[in-house]
């Protein structure tokens, strides 16, 4: 394979650095570096991060490629940076067994824009009645370490604490979606003062505190460590913040969404805005930001939930809910972490590509930029400002709540293993 | 005035009583032998109701017959909808036919903002009741009988209903004439208080304007209207409260009560009652109770909003008095 030197990039944030890759690897870092053979790219005044990791991303196939497939969704991956994404098991059928996992294994390994680790979900079909067969899961070519019914919670506290500690034995780790059901039928958007002015059905934080607040006892009492998916309340952040005083192996993660949006935009009925868990308070968001600054939530993970425009172009009640974020993510994160002081880019890079490899064991991935470590690489121009476009998506699906809004930051390039999979912010 | 009517919450004070004083022009036309006018001749409504409310439709269809309109009427039973079209194919459908303004009535909370604000027609759109959200032409109705009865029929015009004490009791959480009054009420200069179980009252209620308590017979002694709001048995089911005989004990208005209540002040029900749940036969058949008013006066409220929106600015009626707030 051929050479490529990145010249002059701010690597994580950083002094202006070269960066030679050869082959799949990165063969060396550092100043005024040769560029002999290899293909150049001017990469003055953007900053250089290993590539992003999302451990939360809904790819829709199989069952419901209308709205995503492997294909789209990698390649929307890879146009916001992404060299692995983690594709959530509500399909149809449900990745509750080898077979399916393989399946969406191998596609994204044939289309190669971003490597793609299935999550297996945790009971059949998604019930939270019976156990997936999760051993098998872990055997297959699939390799899941990551076991999640997202999109419903594992709300049997006795299914739960089973399957903490099944995967143990392979080292795995189940993913909540904290939702209480009873606390929350007929849900609609968050319950407070625009709940009951728009008289729509409350989804109250304390539905999602109560199953965390749980989930972390019952991981301390079994001794295993559990991930907690898109938290969104204030007192979700004072529960994991307490859970981590106590030494109780849990890990966080924010979607960008919930950074920056609040459940003021429901007052449109746009059913763009609707979404689980719901956009919050203002209040919530900014614990949120602070939580992600401090470490008491370690990722942002985006929940990436393509749906078809006619799943939109509706009431609220009627509508889906989920909003498409591969491809804003890293903008809104700069918007509300890095532009706002509260962390710099090697924390984006700690945050995107780093902690969620290592929460997913997603080997080669979240790697330091230097010599010897594999090249996935994801390069921003961060002074870039820009609206948001939709119909400028590699997604299949257009679901974006930041339509026309001004978010800064942009990814210009991303390479998967030495590959460019994006160059100047045209895929490849 | 807008070119919809979504909430309550839209209306300025100068809308509502201009709404409440072209109602009691429309009123008079109810008293001639021929209760007709020609202002919507040509001009096509369409009544469009997802939800079963023979009286709201009624209502709407003798309003817009009075003002000479076309009217088409479009429930959900037995349409395309059942087959699973979509509400803005609905509506898109029916604008194809040259309609002029719709009255939309909704299970889902939004339903009608988003039909007036998606870009998917162009009618005029009419809120008929959406949800839990807002049901604005019954607040109009019950404001325009609480100035009738509390200021006055002639003396009422031009006026709102500032300092008048009025209390909302029942199934606050999921009642939109609870939301639309609030709203309304307050916007007309009026002191709303509500009275329900807790488990009744949504959270979020504080920022709304108006007081809430738990403690009927506290409020009563104080109000110039009691607004009972009808209480499904259902919600028993839920948990909401522990028996039928349990909330008419607490909550119900009875004749004891109503003797509690000044003497001028009148007792309001938006309907259908359910007569020993929360309001007995005693109080529902008092003189002092408002229900068929409330239904004469809904058919005045619809006319004078319909003829707002869709009539332009010509007087509706010609031989009295202009319209508009001509006082403070």
């Amino acid at each position: 394979m051929s050479k490529i030197l990145i010249r002059g990039a701010k690597v994580l944030g950083g002094e202006a650095q070269d960066v030679l890759i050869d082959g799949q690897t990165i063969a060396e870092v550092g100043v005024g570096l040769s560029d002999e053979g290899a293909e150049v790219v001017e990469a003055a005044g953007k900053v250089l991060l290993p590539g992003l990791v999302d451990l939360h991303t809904h790819l829709r196939e199989p069952g419901r490629e209308d709205s995503e497939t492997v294909l789209t969704g990698t390649r929307a991956a890879a146009s916001g940076g992404y060299t692995a994404v983690f594709a959530m098991a509500n399909t149809f059928p449900v990745a509750d067994t080898a077979g399916v996992v393989e399946q969406v294994y191998r596609l994204g390994q044939e289309h190669g824009y971003c490597d793609v680790q299935p999550i297996g979900a945790v009971t059949v079909g998604l019930e939270g009645k019976k156990l997936a067969e999760l051993g098998a899961m872990h055997e297959s070519a699939a390799g899941v370490t990551v076991f999640s019914d997202d999109g419903k919670c594992v709300d049997d506290a006795v299914i739960m604490r089973r399957a903490l500690e099944y995967v143990k034995a392979f080292g795995g780790v189940v993913a909540q979606h904290a939702q209480e059901p009873r606390l929350t039928e007929g849900a609609q958007m968050n319950e407070g003062v625009v709940s009951a002015e728009l008289g729509l059905g409350g989804w109250p934080a304390v539905a999602e505190e109560s199953i965390i607040a749980r989930d972390v006892l019952l991981a301390e009492h079994v001794g295993s460590r559990v991930h907690i998916c898109h938290l969104s309340t204030a007192g979700s952040v004072e529960i994991v913040r307490w859970a981590k005083s106590r030494g109780i192996d849990v890990t966080a993660e924010v979607t960008p969404h919930h950074l920056l949006l609040t459940d003021e935009l429901v007052r449109s009925y746009n059913p763009v805005y609707k979404v689980n868990p719901p956009l919050r308070t203002e209040r919530d968001v900014l614990a949120l930001r602070e939580a992600l600054a401090d470490g008491t939530i370690d990722i942002v993970a985006t929940d990436h939930a393509p749906h078809p425009h006619e799943d939109k172009d509706c009431e609220w009640a009627a509508a889906a809910m989920g909003m498409v974020g591969l491809e804003t993510a890293l903008s809104v994160v700069q918007e509300t972490m890095v532009d706002t002081g509260l962390i710099n880019w090697a924390g984006v890079a700690d945050r995107m590509s780093v902690k969620p490899a290592q929460i997913g064991q997603a080997t080669g991935h979240g790697r330091p930029v230097s010599a010897g470590e594999p090249a996935n690489l994801t390069l921003v121009d961060t002074e870039y400002r820009g609206s948001v476009d939709p119909a400028g998506f590699a997604s299949r699906s257009r679901n974006t709540p930041y339509e026309g809004r001004e978010l800064p930051g942009r990814v210009t390039h991303t390479w998967l293993r030495g590959k460019a999979t994006l160059v100047d912010g045209k895929l490849t | 005035m807008q070119r919809h009517l979504i909430s309550a919450a839209d209306l300025t004070r100068d809308d509502a009583v201009l709404i409440l004083d072209t109602a009691e022009e429309m009123a008079r036309v109810a008293d001639r032998p021929i209760k007709k006018l020609p202002t919507l001749r040509g001009r096509t409504v369409v009544n469009l109701f997802f939800e079963d409310s023979t009286r709201t439709r009624i209502s709407f269809e003798a309003a817009e017959k009075r003002l000479s309109a076309d009217v088409i009427n479009f429930t959900a039973k037995g349409s395309s909808v059942s087959k699973g079209e979509s509400l803005k194919d609905t509506a898109q459908t029916l604008e194809a036919m040259g309609v002029d303004a719709v009255v939309i009535r909704h299970g889902a909370s939004g339903a009608p903002y988003r039909l007036a604000n998606s870009g998917w027609i162009d009618a005029a759109v009419i809120n008929a009741g959406d949800g839990t959200h807002q049901h604005p032409t019954q607040a109009l109705l019950d404001a325009f009988t609480m100035r009738r009865r509390l200021v006055g029929r002639d003396a009422g015009l031009g006026q709102d209903l500032a300092g008048k004490r009025i209390t909302l009791v029942g199934d606050v959480l999921h009642s939109r004439v609870a939301r639309s009054n609030v709203d309304l009420l307050h916007t007309l200069g009026a002191e709303v208080t509500l009275v329900a179980p807790p488990t009744l009252v949504p959270v979020g209620v504080e920022r709304w304007p108006c007081e809430v308590s738990y403690d009927l017979d506290a409020v009563l002694p104080k109000s110039d209207a009691v607004m009972m709001l009808r209480v499904q048995r259902e919600r028993m089911n839920a948990a909401f409260f522990p028996t039928e005989r349990e909330y008419s004990r607490r909550y119900g208005l009875d004749g004891d009560r109503m003797a509690r209540m000044p003497e001028h002040a009148i007792v309001m029900h938006p309907g259908p009652m359910v007569r020993g749940m929360e309001i007995t036969a005693e109080v529902a058949d008092s003189d002092r109770c408002t229900v068929v008013e409330q239904v004469a006066n809904g058919v005045s409220i619809r006319m004078a909003v319909l003829y707002l929106l869709l009539g332009g600015n010509e007087p509706a009626v010609t031989h009295t008095r202009p319209t508009g707030s001509e006082e403070k």
